[in-house]
């Protein structure tokens, strides 16, 4: 493993590109916002990624997945940025078959090759804050002789409407964290879309004493280890997918400025632009050096979570700190067509914030990279 | 056991029994080993970790042996670097010559130039220095005007250098010189080597806002230098030059940053002066430091995909491109922390109540400047990204 894309990863990036050019162009995604598709994605598009094996680049042979190695999403989400692409990739494949994996038992398991196929869909139900904090968890879960009672509010979930079931993460009356699986028809919780500014798949949900049976508890008390593994693949993942729409932005930018002309010159010509954009160029080179470091570490199984910790955090910092420079600067140097709701950087601006914001904004990520250093000392 | 793995082990072996532990420390700058005709060594076990290196042939690993090399391919040349990156071995000697004219004239040098200059380069007995700046061109290097005249079978040179390291203490330089003065700039440039015990070579040092500083002056005044060691084709210099100051960004990410005496590690000062912050203001310097590493790390993995980028044959040159640029900026950036986190103590000049440690931290945040400018500013880099890397209009 190393900080380029192998032979295999290479495969994978060409043919992701050639999927999502001809199946997902911006258009599509702007036809989705247009006509305001409460699932945020096109089923068809998350059909095809299926068939193309995506959802199952990361899971192991026996459990319906193709056993590539955790690096196979690092070419899919960079070109899912780059397309603008909305799927449930992230949280039906990399967040909840990714905790079942490591923590379900094996009926649960069994749910695996399921969602691989996409004949399930799973979202997970972690943050209770506008913010993300992972640790912040009031839903309360009350064992009964029936199973479990749910009471509690969880927000911001990513493709919540019309996934099958959703992972909850709540805390068990002994104050342990508990993960369940509750099925989207579960009594008494309910689901509240939140319109984004990227039109993307987000709700919140609302427990009042939802009734679970016994069996849809997928563990409780030893959540923490996997909780936190995941959310680091998730982080850097988004990374990726960061990296993929800042990269977009850069190269419109780029022939912008080459072909825009005022004051009779190519605006590019210019050196107070010339200097900005050299500024944006660095910074992208060590976001994808960031980027390529985390996937090599989470590669390496968890052999060293600390190490793992400060690399993931170090990605999605650096891809976050690369995306606000970009975006900002795109719209700065394209002058009024960046602001106007025809011209597609605005979308990619509107998606980088929500990426940005998702599980994890700068300052956590620093404060997380800072005490996984010290832990490693 | 494939032959990598048994190359990797016994160079393992090699190392653990030939490095004298205090090699393996962080290495102060009082303690950098030079090759050359003056050679000096502070204690034995710098004399015994270079000897030992020199008859390896590992002063210059990846040259062929029929220069002095020792002959290794790519990959056991990258096990080796990364042997020592283990160890932390010191560099066995700082030498100008191996990293930067040496891979030049393995390229471009006639047989009998590099039979006569490569050996005793691979063996550390010549000091080089670097004779391209001089007063008046600063970043625009090629308005050059040291002058080579060619007279019968020598060239005489006329003109200054500046900003040479360690002019005073080489011997020999490889300089730039105008053989074409007619010709637009950049073509009428050429590559050549001199001895500094010529007749006509002064030098003088330079004292910087940091101190005594290892940068020199050069004068040549009606210098003789046989045409034989003109290197390359006359006129042709600049193309060398380019690839030489590639030669040196590549030299530069070779060794460990922690074997390095300008090595400071700013987490340690962090543990050390803020273990806890709890006021405002300890909060945010504390954060601008975890910043400031966060980008170091970037930086340092940023060299990595290009040593990984160079193996897989990757176009690499726009990450040559930033890597002098972001690790200069980012070392100033870092020594400003360092100074707030010390305060006082990282800003004395000299004498009682600073530990040496502390004014060599002064000394390193002053001469933090001159790299942000030496070997081309930071502007003339964003200028080089802008329109050879991204292919930005010249202006009109």
């Amino acid at each position: 493993m190393s900080l380029v894309y192998n032979e295999d990863q290479l495969q994978l990036l060409d043919s992701a590109r050639d999927f999502l050019a001809a199946r997902s162009p911006v258009a599509a995604q702007r036809a989705l916002r247009d006509e305001k598709s409460p699932l945020g994605y096109d089923p068809k598009v998350w059909e095809g990624m299926i068939e193309l094996g995506w959802s199952a680049v990361a899971l192991p042979e026996e459990h319906g997945g193709l056993n590539f190695g955790f690096a196979g999403f690092a070419p899919l989400f960079e070109q899912i940025g780059r397309h603008l692409t909305a799927s449930p990739m992230l949280s039906s494949i990399v967040l909840c078959a990714g905790l079942i994996e490591q923590l379900g038992s094996a009926d649960q398991k069994a749910l695996l090759p399921a969602l691989i196929c996409g004949e399930k869909r799973f979202a997970l139900a972690l943050e209770e804050c506008a913010r993300h904090q992972p640790e912040t968890c009031s839903l309360i879960a009350r064992k009964t002789s029936e199973g479990y009672r749910l009471s509690g509010r969880k927000v911001w979930v990513a493709d919540a409407q019309g996934a099958d079931s959703w992972l909850v993460v709540a805390r068990s009356e002994a104050g342990q964290r508990a993960i369940f699986i509750v099925p989207a028809d579960t009594q008494g919780v309910s689901v509240s879309p939140r319109q984004m500014i990227d039109a993307r798949n987000m709700a919140e949900l609302t427990f009042e004493d939802a009734l679970v049976e016994a069996s849809a508890l997928l563990a409780c008390g030893n959540t923490e280890n996997a909780l936190e593994r995941v959310l680091e693949q998730g982080r850097t993942c988004l990374a990726a997918e960061l990296l993929g729409l800042s990269e977009t932005l850069f190269e419109m930018t780029i022939d912008y400025l080459k072909t825009r002309v005022q004051f009779d010159a190519a605006i590019g010509s210019f050196q107070a632009l010339q200097h900005r954009a050299a500024r944006l160029y660095i910074e992208l080179q060590l976001a994808r050096s960031a980027v390529m470091g985390a996937f090599e570490c989470l590669e390496r199984t968890a052999d060293n979570a600390a190490e793992c910790a400060r690399l993931s955090s170090l990605a999605k910092w650096k891809a976050n700190q690369a995306a606000q420079l970009i975006s900002n600067e795109a719209v700065q140097m394209h002058g009024g067509i960046g602001v106007t709701d025809e011209y597609d950087l605005g979308l990619y601006l509107k998606r980088i914030r929500l990426a940005q914001a998702q599980l994890g904004h700068s300052e956590f990520l620093a404060r997380r990279y800072a005490e996984a250093s010290q832990g490693n000392s | 056991m494939s032959d990598l793995e048994a190359f990797r082990a016994e160079t393992r072996a090699w190392l653990e029994a030939n490095c004298p532990a205090s090699m393996r420390t962080a290495m102060p700058s009082d303690e950098m080993v030079w090759g050359g005709r003056n050679l000096e060594f502070k204690h034995e076990d710098q004399r015994l970790w270079f000897e030992r290196m020199r008859d390896k042939g590992w002063f210059c690993p990846d040259w062929p042996s029929e220069y002095g090399g020792g002959g290794l391919d790519h990959q056991h040349l990258a096990i080796l670097e990364a042997e020592m990156r283990r160890l932390r071995c010191r560099p066995p000697q700082i030498n100008l010559g191996i990293w930067m004219l040496g891979p030049v004239l393995l390229e471009y040098a006639s047989e009998e130039q590099k039979q006569r200059f490569l050996p005793p380069m691979a063996r550390g007995e010549v000091r080089w220095c670097q004779g391209f700046s001089e007063p008046n061109a600063g970043s625009d290097l090629a308005s050059l005007r040291t002058s080579a005249v060619l007279d019968g079978d020598d060239y005489v040179i006329n003109g200054t250098k500046i900003w040479t390291s360690y002019g005073n203490k080489s011997d020999w330089m490889y300089a730039l010189v105008r053989t074409g003065p007619m010709v637009p700039k950049q073509a009428g440039i050429s590559l050549i080597v001199l001895d500094m015990q010529s007749p006509g070579v002064t030098v003088t040092p330079i004292d910087l806002i940091s101190g005594k500083s290892s940068f020199c002056q050069v004068f040549f005044d009606n210098v003789r230098v046989p045409k034989s060691q003109l290197i390359g084709q006359v006129n042709e210099g600049w193309k060398l030059a380019k690839a030489l100051l590639q030669h040196e960004r590549r030299a530069m990410s070779k060794f460990s940053e922690f074997a390095l005496p300008t090595h400071f590690d700013l987490d340690e000062f962090l543990q050390r002066c803020l273990p806890q912050p709890t006021s405002a203001d300890e909060v945010v310097l504390h954060q601008r430091a975890i910043a400031c590493m966060m980008n170091e790390e970037a930086y340092s993995l940023t060299n990595r995909r290009m040593t990984d980028s160079l193996r897989a044959r990757q176009d690499v040159s726009g990450l040559m491109a930033i890597s002098k640029l972001v690790h200069s900026e980012q070392e100033r950036e870092k020594f400003e922390l360092l100074l707030e986190l010390l305060g006082h103590e990282a800003l004395g000049w000299e004498g009682q109540g600073f530990s040496p440690r502390d004014l060599e931290l002064t000394g390193a945040w002053l001469m933090s400047y001159a790299q942000t400018i030496a070997g081309g500013s930071s502007e003339v880099q964003l200028n080089v990204i802008a329109k050879r890397v991204l292919g930005l209009p010249d202006a009109k």
